[in-house]
């Protein structure tokens, strides 16, 4: 078979990728959890392996260019690789906010406890179940599947609104918990965020299969 | 294809070399100044396709063509068409560089020449060579033996050659395959230039070369049922990115076989 | 794979070598034996007739008396007719193998044409003096003449002329006709303009051995009637002649010394004339090639 060379290197680029989105899956879960536990230990975990998020996707973007490079790509192969290129960027940024959210947690220390509003795991669901299935729909090459998760975005976004909503309330009625609170919306800020680069990836998705740049929807608000 | 001004034009045409068929019922447009590349695998049909614009097929006793090649709407198979007048309005420039064993003077005239061209020639050969990018090289040694440039400047002395009949099209076959990576960057480099004022139609088996020249590219295949087929035909930057066919694909990213 | 063992492979070496020297002592003999016949013939020549070579031998007559000999009216003869025979092939032999070579093409008739024309070079050269008398001289009308005797010759060096040229034509590369096609040239300019200059030199070289081959030639101007006792030098086209392979023949068969001097004398003009066709055909030759090699 021709090109059996650059097949396993593209094989081996996106099993890599997968691996990053993992190890950004993981960072997010570790600290929605080192919140809600109050775990200075854990959200210190979080930020410490932030670097090797980062380097990951620097060894990722240094393959990439590799390829691109010496291979000629054209094509497919072109799309794959810059969808490569773009999709790390993404994770990496996905990466940071749940470093952000594990300083956040470490700010926050062993305050008194306060409510978390309920959105927020609800956010951090959603997310985090929009990033499986962004990168799902990469592997399998699903433009259905990315499509969904472009559409998921939309119920995120309309959490936000109400979290930040039901925040600013309580702001106003209990001005003892604006400290506290003002940190749930950095953290509710974080996690949009999150669901918004998922959305990307999705975007770049679409891209590797039909060849089509820009905005599949009309975007709702707040996009970068 | 839309906002496309096609100078030629092909209608269902095929060639065969005695029984076997080398080119299948092609319908493709060439854009007016601008470069066409026409790519494919080895035996695909690149070639004799290409001859078919200026009716060089007909030096081969055994090519037979059928089909219409309209060149502004005229049939150049028709009746009352002259192959050796076709060939003062569409050019061509060979594989191998072919200069003529004379001077370099006496290669770029030659076309005038024998056309009966009444006009000053020396100003001629001088126009055509620095069109072609030679001028400069060569204006002190102009009755020097052609033979003695090198091989990019032999194929730039063709193609001056070639400019020296004031053509409409230049058909160009894997014009720089002969040549080193510099002397085919210079070969592109006027490619690009001489599509101002000239439609350029290229066969080319290097992709890259026809993605970083090209305007339009027609993809051409061989299968065992059909030789020579059109499989896909666009914008180079469209090709090249994302093409329409899988085969198309299968080519370009090299998965070909 | 078998293992040779190290004095198996020197002494097949030594071998190779061996035969390499071999070989090539057995060309250098080869070369020594032909030139060296050839140095003792024109010693042998230069010896017995260059002392019989002054002005009056050259513009003499034959005549019955040795000392008297002369070679003027054969000499002259050979040129003449060499000159129409050189003309006459070169025309047709040259417009035959162009004829063959870009009309015909791969044609059967093409084919079938050259595989005789070749043959005929081997017929022997009196049928060609039988033809040249029955359709020259008498059918035309033309007489026992020098015109006769050329065209006679020609006729027996047209084979030559035309495998020759046809070569040459051959070998002219098909990208020097492509590129001129591709200009718009007409089949007759491609010819005219680039395929007869780039074969000029190999048809030159068929008019060489053509030439040499005529003026040597005796039976086939006998047969068709040529002198062997010319006391008048041809002043026409028309005129009755002899050439200097008769001549010489002639003093050959006489019984007096002065005679074989007065043949080997003929010989050495004979090769000077040869010599001095083949030189003009060479530099011309020589001109044509090396003019536009890179």
């Amino acid at each position: 078979m021709v090109r059996a060379d650059f097949d396993r290197n593209l094989e081996e680029l996106e099993a890599e990728l997968l691996l990053l989105g993992e190890m950004v899956e993981k960072a997010i879960i570790k600290a929605m959890d080192a919140l809600e536990r109050r775990d200075l230990t854990l959200a210190y975990e979080v930020v410490a392996e932030d670097d090797l998020i980062d380097e990951k996707r620097f060894e990722l973007e240094e393959k990439c260019i590799d390829l691109i490079a010496t291979q000629q790509p054209l094509a497919v192969d072109l799309r794959t690789l810059l969808a490569v290129l773009h999709i790390a960027v993404e994770l990496e940024r996905m990466g940071d906010y749940a470093e952000g959210i594990g300083k956040i947690c470490m700010i926050i220390g062993d305050d008194e406890p306060v409510e978390t509003p309920k959105q927020i795991p609800q956010m951090a669901r959603m997310g985090i179940t929009m990033l499986r299935r962004s990168l799902k729909s990469l592997m399998d090459r699903d433009t259905d599947l990315a499509n969904d998760v472009w559409d998921s975005d939309d119920e995120v976004d309309a959490l936000y609104d109400g979290v930040c909503h039901q925040i600013f309330l309580d702001m106003g009625q209990n001005p003892k918990t604006i400290e506290a609170s003002t940190h749930f919306l950095w953290v509710a800020h974080d996690l949009e965020r999150i669901a918004d680069r998922a959305t990307n990836i999705a975007e770049r998705v679409i891209f590797v299969v039909t060849g089509r740049i820009g905005r599949y929807k009309q975007p709702s608000q707040g996009t970068d | 294809m839309q906002n496309l001004d096609p100078i030629l034009q092909t209608r269902g045409l095929s060639v065969y070399y005695d029984a076997k068929k080398a080119v299948t019922d092609v319908d493709l447009d060439v854009a007016r100044n601008r470069i066409t590349a026409i790519i494919g695998p080895s035996g695909c049909g690149k070639s004799t396709l290409l001859r078919c614009f200026n009716r060089m097929n007909d030096l081969i006793p055994s090519a037979r063509v059928e089909g219409q090649v309209l060149f502004d709407g005229l049939d150049l198979y028709g009746h009352d068409v002259d192959p050796t007048e076709i060939r003062y309005e569409i050019g061509m420039v060979f594989q191998r560089p072919n200069p003529f064993p004379k001077s370099i003077y006496d290669n770029v005239a030659f076309g005038p020449r024998i056309n009966g061209f009444q006009g000053d020639i020396a100003e001629l050969v001088e126009r055509s060579l620095v069109r072609a990018a030679l001028w400069d090289e060569v204006k002190d040694r102009l009755k020097a033996s052609a033979l003695s440039l090198s091989g990019g400047q032999q194929q730039r002395l063709c193609i001056a050659r070639a400019l020296a009949v004031e053509p409409r099209v230049i058909l160009m076959d894997e014009p720089c395959s002969a040549l080193d990576p510099i002397a085919t960057l210079a070969i592109e480099e006027l490619m690009r230039e001489l599509s101002e004022d000239y439609s350029i139609i290229i066969v080319t088996h290097n992709m890259q070369q026809a993605a970083r020249v090209s305007h339009y590219t027609a993809f051409l295949m061989v299968e065992e049922a059909r030789v020579g087929f059109l499989v896909e035909f666009g914008e180079s930057r469209q090709i090249f990115t994302n093409p329409k066919d899988e085969r198309t694909e299968a080519y370009i990213t090299g998965r070909f076989g | 794979m078998s293992v040779i063992s190290q004095s198996e492979f020197q002494r097949r070496r030594a071998r190779r070598k061996w035969m390499g020297r071999a070989f090539f002592g057995l060309c250098l003999l080869s070369v020594t034996i032909a030139l060296g016949m050839l140095a003792l013939l024109l010693v042998y020549l230069l010896i017995q007739g260059a002392t019989g070579i002054d002005w009056s031998f050259l513009t003499s007559f034959a005549s019955r008396h040795p000392d008297k000999a002369g070679i003027k009216a054969a000499m002259l003869g050979s040129i003449y007719v060499v000159i129409v025979a050189g003309v006459v092939s070169f025309t047709l032999g040259v417009a035959t193998a162009l004829y063959l070579e870009e009309y015909a093409g791969r044609s059967k008739f093409a084919k079938i044409a050259k595989i005789n024309i070749a043959n005929l070079a081997g017929v022997p050269s009196i049928v060609y003096g039988i033809l040249g008398l029955q359709i020259f001289v008498h059918s035309l009308h033309l007489g026992k003449s020098v015109l006769a005797g050329g065209f006679t010759l020609a006729l027996l060096v047209l084979p030559i002329v035309i495998v020759a040229a046809g070569e040459a034509v051959r070998a002219v590369p098909p990208s020097l006709r492509e590129g001129s096609y591709a200009l718009g040239a007409t089949r007759w300019q491609v010819i005219w303009h680039m395929v007869i200059p780039q074969a000029f030199p190999g048809i030159l070289t068929g008019v060489i051995l053509a030439v040499s081959r005529a003026i040597g030639e005796t039976a086939p101007l006998i047969a068709m009637g040529a002198l062997t006792f010319v006391p008048f030098t041809p002043d026409s086209p028309l005129s009755r002649f002899t050439v200097l392979p008769i001549q010489i023949f002639n003093w050959t068969s006489r019984p007096q010394a002065g005679f074989q001097e007065a043949a080997a004398a003929g010989i050495i003009v004979l090769l000077v004339i040869l010599l001095v066709m083949n030189a003009g055909a060479v530099i011309l030759r020589n001109r044509f090639q090396n003019k536009w090699e890179g």
